[in-house]
């Protein structure tokens, strides 16, 4: 499995996720954001969780536009793995590859804390080695993490098995308990929670460890 | 050549900053505060100097940056 780690100034879990990967299994590379193409024949490509650009505009919104940004979506369009990861999922729905959009907290409040989380969609390389309806913990660190779309897309999320991840308790005020929100072909995942911090016992629990480990295992088999 | 775009959360879209405002007002004592609506105001230098043609690229700016019309709505002004 190849990976590569997006990183942007003010991302801060960039490292975090590249050991995440790498004890996957994974040969990491670390990508900067002014790059305009990809090393050869990435297999996944994370995008981390910080504060890209200071938040300034929207969060994800600056990073979203950068140059290497382009080269993610067009991985993600031949049919590539992405992962983002809480400022990464805000980052991939500024992009468009995820529907909806991160809203600030409905409390105001910075959230940080690990959290309860049921898994809904086992579908796709990232979540099928955990069990449907698995109650699993993770942290989450966010002011931004209120997933928000229309009525009718929160609908069509649940009805095309592209909800990953619900909270047991609401933190942010998100729609529909919604933690992590998968595309189409279940190939690209946002999520507000951080797997890479749950990875090892020491550390955050190893809740986490299942998402790295599914996906090495499709690509290796691939 | 001068421009200022207005960007709104669109209506119905729960303001939760806004509602923190309002509550700090009335923690004021401001009384009679029925809705508090927060939004942001981009001013633009332009060198565009035709006033129809700054507006489509100001336009263009907003629905690729400025906004995201996910969720908010933005007007733009040309001074």
């Amino acid at each position: 499995m190849r990976a590569g780690v997006i990183v942007f100034p003010g991302s801060n879990c960039d490292r975090d996720l590249a050991v995440a990967f790498a004890q996957a299994g994974a040969d990491v590379s670390m990508i900067w954001h002014k790059d305009v193409s990809l090393p050869d024949n990435l297999d996944v490509i994370g995008i981390p969780g910080g504060f890209s650009f200071g938040d300034y505009l929207r969060c994800g919104a600056i990073a979203a536009r950068s140059p290497i940004c382009s080269a993610v979506v067009e991985h993600a369009k031949r049919g590539g793995y992405v992962i983002g990861i809480c400022n990464g999922f805000q980052v991939l729905c500024e992009t468009g590859l995820l529907p909806g959009t991160l809203m600030r907290n409905s409390e105001i409040k910075f959230v940080c804390k690990t959290i309860g989380l049921r898994v809904e969609s086992t579908q796709g390389a990232f979540m099928k080695t955990y069990n449907s309806g698995q109650e699993i913990q993770m942290p989450v660190a966010h002011h931004d993490g209120n997933y928000t779309a229309e009525d009718d897309l929160i609908a069509r999320l649940d009805g095309e098995d592209r909800v990953a991840f619900r909270y047991l308790k609401n933190p942010n005020g998100s729609a529909g308990d919604i933690a992590g929100v998968l595309s189409a072909n279940k190939r690209v995942l946002g999520l507000m929670p951080h797997p890479e911090r749950a990875v090892d016992a020491a550390l955050g629990g190893t809740d986490g460890t299942a998402l790295f480990a599914g996906l090495a295992t499709v690509l290796e088999d691939a | 050549m001068k421009a200022r775009v207005h960007v709104m959360l669109k209506n119905g879209v729960l303001d939760p900053q806004g509602e923190a405002v309002r509550h700090a007002l009335g923690a004021l004592g401001f009384d009679g505060v029925d809705g508090v609506r927060q939004g942001k105001v981009i001013e633009l230098d332009l060198s565009e100097s035709n006033r129809d043609k700054a507006k489509v690229s100001v336009t263009d700016m907003c629905e690729k940056l400025l906004a995201n019309t996910v969720i908010e709505s933005y007007r733009v002004e040309i001074l």
